[in-house]
């Protein structure tokens, strides 16, 4: 149930708290993501999944709260400082966030160009173009703008983007969202190649019962301001909460843990 | 961190060793120097200890495009490279570029077409609110009061605080520049004609018809684009409301209806700020500043005034529904229509502005 032995933390919250208003988003919130891992996170809506992952990355300044990433404080910290560690993740949003007046092939480029302005333009052009192969989109999509592309492809180019610096962190923002149950399984199966071949620590929201029983390492289950517990799915269900059981062992949590086990043993 | 050594006059190329990492930090150094040496070259990758996929795809493009030879991979190493291998597809990156002489052609033509379909577009925008009025009139049952009283509320009342601060300083130029230049005469009485009729037959209505398309017409496009791509305009023709009853027609009726109040209420503004600059710099008495309006302005430049206002802000009102309903796709273009239609709606109220000076002055209103 508690952080692995092993654990190499790569994001370490602590006493985490959020309001706006009256109205308490996060209380005293505690997570550890572990190096290495694909850390799931679920909850139900208004639990704050998505106001968590902005507290990590930085968008959200918390009321109170301790946020390590990669060994450095999130908190507090001037813009300057924290280039150095957005060079080492990479952020899928939820509905792709690509520059809207970019090609697909310009917006993996961005980061790279930002961050590595001598690189010269026909190595930068080979470099965005395999990462577009990576994020598993046709070839004739490199020269796209974002309003001609569909969904998938939307995610399949943010998630390019996000690749675009050899992240060690991915943070995903319901990546399966919206895309059918065959795009979506390929969009899980991608990612978890891709964890293996670069060594990826993912943190990732998501609302996807197969997505959970297919890829994730841990699961994180947010309710009552707080991380309810972290654990691979029977060690939560042994915590006998009831939206965990009714999350899990209802009809659409049972059909999503019979095909992983249809899938596992056949 | 990385060194490389060139065995210079060999007759076997050179050798590129690498040490410490390879990785994107120094991708730009790496290429540079793999470009400088002659070959047939080999690198060494024995002393390296970390590869990312843009390292390894430095070395992948140097062994397909150079037949360079890698030594001393470690297994991982050999793995990256045959990975970063799989990804490498013919992809396009710019999108294809034709001559500039057809560019322009096109570019022309492209603009033409628009211009056409934009036009022919609003002509059938036009029709479809007509219809929409007829619809209301045949069951004014379905005439929204509500949403009407709201977009008066929106379009008129709350223009009155900067439409009237902006007539009340436009009064106060132009009886200042007006006093100026008549002093030259010793006519500084005429300021008062000059105030007046500019006021009341032509800026009180067009400087009103410009704030009024800055503030609503831009609105308009705004929140109709919005509602197209948030599917809300969608949503309401499947559930049988005609969008253009519900959303075109209110805005339309409040923009006709508010015009000319708010353009009164600016030649209003626009005469106390001119006869505050008079009583105070020409030392006229406000009442005779009145009597002397009375005599100098005649009725028609105020009917004229009035007429003008309610087909400018049906311009603006059809321009930035029009435009607003135009939006497809993203949240960019929402910016862009909005843009075109201030910027049309101002254009064509100076056009119909000019049509109706020549117009009144022709039937004997002078």
């Amino acid at each position: 149930m508690t952080t692995p032995k092993d654990c190499k933390p790569v994001i370490t919250v602590r006493g985490l708290s959020n309001s706006f208003g009256e109205q308490i988003i996060h209380d005293d919130l505690d997570l550890t993501v572990c190096r290495g891992e694909i850390l799931g996170v679920v909850g139900g809506s208004g639990t704050g999944k998505s106001v968590l992952l902005r507290s990590i990355i930085g968008l959200q300044t918390p009321d109170a709260g301790e946020i390590e990433v990669l060994g450095e404080n999130m908190v507090g910290r001037t813009e300057d400082e924290a280039k150095n560690i957005r060079r080492r993740w990479g952020i899928l949003f939820q509905n792709g966030a690509l520059f809207s007046t970019l090609t697909v092939a310009e917006n993996v480029e961005v980061p790279i160009r930002e961050y590595f302005p001598y690189i010269q333009p026909p190595l930068l052009d080979e470099i965005a173009s395999y990462k577009i192969s990576m994020g598993g989109l046709p070839p004739d999509a490199g020269p796209k703008y974002p309003s001609e592309l569909s969904g998938g492809m939307v995610k399949r180019a943010g998630l390019a983007r996000a690749l675009a610096l050899d992240p060690e962190l991915l943070f995903l923002d319901e990546p399966t969202a919206g895309l059918d149950p065959i795009a979506a399984a390929a969009f899980d199966q991608l990612i978890l190649s891709l964890q293996h071949r670069l060594d990826l620590t993912v943190f990732l929201i998501t609302h996807d019962l197969d997505t959970l029983h297919s890829i994730c390492d841990r699961i994180a289950v947010l309710a009552d301001h707080k991380v309810l517990g972290v654990g691979t799915i029977p060690e939560l269900l042994a915590l006998d909460h009831p939206w965990i059981q009714e999350y899990f062992n209802g009809p659409r949590g049972r059909a999503a843990a019979a095909s992983y086990e249809h899938e596992v043993t056949a | 961190m990385t060194d490389h050594e060139r065995s210079q006059g060999h007759p076997h190329g050179a050798t590129y060793r690498v040490a410490g990492s390879l990785t994107i930090t120094r991708a730009a150094t790496t290429q540079r120097e793999i470009d400088a040496l002659p070959d047939p070259l080999t690198i060494d990758l024995s002393e390296i200890e970390r590869m990312d996929t843009v390292g390894a795809w430095i070395v992948y493009r140097t062994v397909r495009d150079r037949h360079a030879q890698v030594i001393g991979a470690s297994r991982d190493e050999v793995s990256l490279l045959k990975q970063v291998g799989e990804f490498d597809k013919p992809v396009q990156v710019r999108p294809e570029e034709r001559p500039s002489f057809f560019r322009v052609l096109t570019e022309i033509g492209e603009y033409i077409s628009e211009a056409g379909t934009t036009l022919l577009g609003l002509l059938g925008f036009l029709g479809a609110t007509l219809i929409g009025f007829a619809n209301i009139i045949k069951r004014p049952r379905r005439f929204r009061v509500t949403a009407v009283v709201q977009r008066f509320d929106v379009v008129g009342v709350r223009a009155l605080g900067i439409i009237g601060l902006m007539s009340f300083l436009i009064g106060i130029v132009i009886a200042q520049q007006g006093a100026v230049q008549l002093e030259q005469f010793g006519a500084e009485v005429y300021t008062i004609n000059l105030i007046g009729r500019i006021t009341i037959r032509e800026l009180g209505t067009l400087m009103t018809a410009i704030m009024v398309a800055g503030r609503s017409g831009s609105a308009f496009a705004a929140q109709l684009g919005t509602m197209k791509i948030t599917e809300e305009i969608d949503a309401m023709r499947t559930i049988g409301v005609s969008p253009v009853e519900a959303l075109v027609i209110p805005r339309m009726i409040a923009a006709v209806i508010m015009m000319p109040l708010l353009a009164f209420w600016a030649m209003l503004l626009a005469l106390i700020g001119g006869g505050i600059f008079v009583w105070l710099d020409l030392q006229i008495p406000p009442l005779t500043y009145i009597q002397r309006l009375q005599e100098v302005i005649p009725i028609t430049d105020l009917w004229i005034g009035l007429i003008k206002a309610p087909v400018f802000g049906f311009i603006i009102a059809l321009a930035g529904c029009f435009q607003g309903m135009l939006v497809e796709g993203n949240s960019e273009e929402v910016g862009q229509r909005t843009t075109t239609a201030v910027v049309q709606s101002i254009f064509l109220v100076i056009v119909l502005d000019a049509v109706f000076a020549v117009f009144f002055s022709s039937i004997g209103w002078k």
